[in-house]
């Protein structure tokens, strides 16, 4: 019921959105035209203007866009002229999704047994080890991640290429530089919630009843430890999904984040909507998600 | 593999804007006239020869009798007929349009003034005989036609998929490549087009062009041998520029464009002539080129570049005013501001960018330093900028502007009344009227002293822009491992001259993923 009930709630969330979107993004100064040399005659602008319907009153540009969406179709980028929003999602976000997937298998397959590890060995050296390596992780932001990482292994010892996006070779570097910073945030999430979870009297009670160590650990303490990062892998996966503007900038690959930042600075109208529409299903449909799990994590939670 | 620069707009000849996407256009679609490869200057293309009337107004061009397209069927008068029909029709709405208005009639068709295409000045006399009538006599004209709103278009894929034409396959390229792969962010993927009508000459199977906005990257990509050359000058880092001159693979030549500062002369007191020279003759240019740009870049005193042609002749642009700061001390006493005193604060904009802000600041030192005036900076983002550019929203802004052809008119026509890209406020008839005099004009040696005079109203008296320097046009590859390519003034490279050699030099200029 809960499910339907949040799903029914899509629908109309995701119109707000499209309208906030197409309202605040035609409020910014300039528009999808202004360029550095004006044509001859303003004629040609105005029909410039009225071939992308930009001359009509905003309400009815606003239905006209609903009407496209209801079809699928997210109506023409006008920046990319010979090019479709839809064609720019369809191949864009391939290499995003991949380059986000990697990146977001790092953070967790790094961070949550670096953060475990960390939690069981607390007080020793090989913790403090681990923390000072989290918090540089966390500390350091991917554009002095990246550069360095390029100069060490791709220009220095040559062992990987400096960017572009054609083999799996390429893909390393672009998603240690990406993936990084979250494998450290989460590991140090992970590090605390297992800490707090393991004061907790169904640990001790776990272990009064003469359960081994690591079960303990695995079967109980984790399940509840790892909450905190299920909470937060659902923003960061939507994040991610949708690309990285320094990263993607950085190593040349052809994903979304670079038009997430662009298309607003260009002032493409429907490329705005269009990504905006895309990041808030991915959000949206993943927090989803992230509610569903807790409920199977955590035994406490339920929903009506 | 070629870096090209920012990810192409579009690769419709008749829709691009951007140098970067024209370059790919062009390669894709040829004209009447191509650029030759060293020097750039118009040779026959899609037409083998041409007749020009005495007055000048008139053109007769015969084309090849193998002018095809890649997908084998004839190039014939009427699809120029029909290109050129496309770009001046309102509907189309090119940005470009206006390098048409030379054509007679095509200002008053593009701007919906005439119905009736048959009175536009271009028409088939015959299957492979144009005949094209100008306005005037337009000395650049065989130039423009090198240009890419000049090339002809396949007008079956267009009538057929609207704006979607350029993914119909297979593709009809009338140029030296034919389009095989476009990945937006990525690369255009260019292919030999077998039936050019030059494909014997062309010199690579495929070349790759690369979308690459950020300098270290495209260095770090050509410094691993990922691609072979650079040649977008945005893409040269300014922080190395000094590293970079010392390089042998770097090479650095005069350009068509200049940077300048346009003054706002609708506002006070910038509607004095005297306080916009005394601003001019204030700045000390030659820091600003030595100090911060590095490239090798020259001094401007005029908007014309040096070496910039006037039809055979090399045109020779009036002096300028001198870096001289006591003149300008003088001249804006004169206009009632000693020492600066009782001058507003002046606003300097420009856009979001390192270079732009530090000779902001320069000149906010220069200014305050000769003449005593309070400067302040106000950085803007791009679209921003344009606009306040646009509605004459500053007192002075940064500006800038690349030559579309190789004469001193694709810089002094900015400055007419009504050009939509004075953006000054400055009107002036004596100027319009020295620059309609110079167009009209036959005779190149006369036609030089009408550029001149009119030139001079506008960088000597009265200074709506103050002339700041000449671009100069960067690329960076190793002539041992990539030949056929030159620098000249039109920053021009016949993709189908271009050859990577490497082991054996089979295959040539692309490389597969």
């Amino acid at each position: 019921m809960y499910l339907v009930r949040r799903l029914l709630l899509l629908p109309p969330l995701l119109v707000v959105i499209s309208l906030l979107a197409f309202l605040l993004v035609r409020t910014a100064p300039g528009g999808p035209f202004d360029r550095e040399r004006k044509p001859a005659s303003p004629d040609v602008e105005r029909a410039l203007r009225a071939r992308y319907h930009l001359d009509e009153p905003l309400g009815q540009q606003y239905l006209r866009f609903l009407g496209g969406l209801v079809r699928g179709d997210f109506g023409a980028s006008l920046k990319y002229r010979n090019h479709s929003v839809t064609d720019i999602i369809r191949q864009g976000l391939p290499v995003s999704l991949s380059l986000g997937l990697l990146a977001f298998g790092l953070a967790l397959g790094v961070g949550i047994p670096a953060g475990v590890y960390g939690a069981m060995r607390k007080g020793e050296w090989s913790d403090y080890g681990v923390s000072v390596l989290t918090l540089l992780a966390v500390c350091i932001p991917g554009f002095v991640v990246g550069p360095v990482l390029v100069t060490v292994f791709a220009i220095r010892w040559q062992w990987l290429p400096v960017g572009l996006w054609e083999s799996p070779m390429h893909a390393v570097l672009p998603t240690v530089s990406l993936g990084l910073y979250f494998a450290g945030k989460i590991a140090r999430m992970m590090r605390e919630g297992m800490l707090q979870t393991l004061r907790m009297d169904f640990i001790a009670t776990a272990r009064a009843k003469g359960l081994g160590e690591t079960r303990v650990l695995m079967r109980h303490a984790f399940r509840l430890a790892v909450m905190p990062v299920v909470s937060y892998s659902g923003p960061l996966l939507a994040d991610l999904l949708t690309g990285s503007f320094v990263i993607e900038n950085l190593f040349q690959i052809p994903g979304l984040g670079v038009f997430m930042v662009n298309s607003s600075l260009n002032r493409d109208y429907p490329m705005v909507v269009g990504l905006v529409l895309l990041y808030a299903i991915l959000l949206l449909g993943l927090n989803l998600i992230v509610d569903m799990l807790y409920a199977f994590l955590d035994p406490r939670v339920r929903y009506d | 593999m070629i870096i090209n620069g920012a990810e192409p707009e579009s690769l419709d000849p008749h829709v691009v804007t951007g140098q970067a996407d024209g370059r790919i256009a062009s390669t894709l679609f040829e004209g009447l006239t191509r650029f030759d490869p060293v020097e750039a200057r118009p040779v026959p293309g899609l037409a083998a020869r041409w007749e020009v009337s005495p007055d000048g107004k008139a053109y007769t061009f015969h084309l090849r009798t193998n002018a095809a397209w890649s997908t084998g069927e004839p190039i014939l008068a009427e699809d120029f007929v029909w290109s050129w029909k496309r770009i001046l029709s309102p509907e189309t709405a090119a940005e470009y349009v206006g390098v048409l208005f030379y054509l007679r009639n095509g200002e008053a068709y593009a701007t919906g003034r005439l119905q009736d295409f048959s009175r536009v000045g271009v028409r088939a006399e015959g299957a492979r005989v144009l005949r094209v009538e100008l306005e005037s006599p337009t000395p650049f004209f065989l130039d423009l036609c090198s240009f890419q709103p000049y090339a002809v278009v396949p007008r079956q894929r267009i009538e057929r998929h609207g704006d979607r034409w350029l993914h119909a396959r297979p593709f009809m390229a009338s140029g030296a490549y034919t389009l095989e792969s476009w990945r937006l962010n990525d690369r255009v993927r260019l292919r030999r087009n077998p039936h050019y009508w030059d494909a014997a000459a062309v010199q690579s199977e495929v070349v790759d062009m690369l979308s690459c906005v950020v300098p270290a990257t495209a260095l770090n990509l050509y410094e691993t041998r990922a691609v072979d050359i650079i040649w977008d000058k945005e893409l040269m880092p300014l922080e190395l520029m000094d590293r970079m001159r010392q390089r042998p693979d770097f090479h650095a030549y005069p350009s068509l464009g200049n940077y300048f500062i346009r003054v706002n002369v609708t506002k006070a007191p910038y509607l004095d002539s005297r306080v916009r020279r005394a601003l001019a003759q204030a700045i000390d240019k030659e820091r600003i080129v030595r100090k911060i740009l590095r490239g090798g870049e020259r001094v401007a005193r005029t908007v014309s570049p040096p070496g910039i042609a006037n039809g055979p002749l090399i045109y020779q642009p009036p002096e300028g005013l001198p870096h001289d700061p006591p003149a300008a001390r003088q001249l804006l006493a004169e206009a009632g501001f000693p020492e600066g005193r009782g001058f507003p604060t002046l606003v300097y904009t420009y856009n979001t960018q390192e270079s732009h802000r530090k000779i902001g600041v320069e000149l906010q030192e220069m200014w305050g330093r000769e003449l005593g005036l309070r400067v302040e900076l106000r950085q803007l983002e791009w679209k921003t900028y344009l606009r306040a550019q646009h509605m004459l929203d500053y007192d002075l802004i940064r500006s800038s502007w690349v030559g579309d052809y190789n004469d001193p008119n694709t810089f002094l026509d900015l400055f007419m009344s009504d050009n939509p890209n004075n953006r000054t406020g400055w009107r002036n008839a004596r100027y319009d009227q020295a620059v309609r005099a110079a167009n009209a004009e036959t005779k190149p040696e006369r036609r030089q002293e009408r550029l001149r005079e009119a030139e001079a109203i506008l960088v000597e008296t009265e200074l709506p822009v103050i002339p700041v320097f000449f671009y100069v046009g960067m690329e960076l590859y190793d002539p041992a491992r990539v030949t056929g390519i030159h620098s000249n003034l039109r920053s021009e490279h016949a993709l189908w001259a271009i050859r990577r050699v490497d082991r054996g030099g089979a295959g040539g200029g692309g490389s597969g993923p």
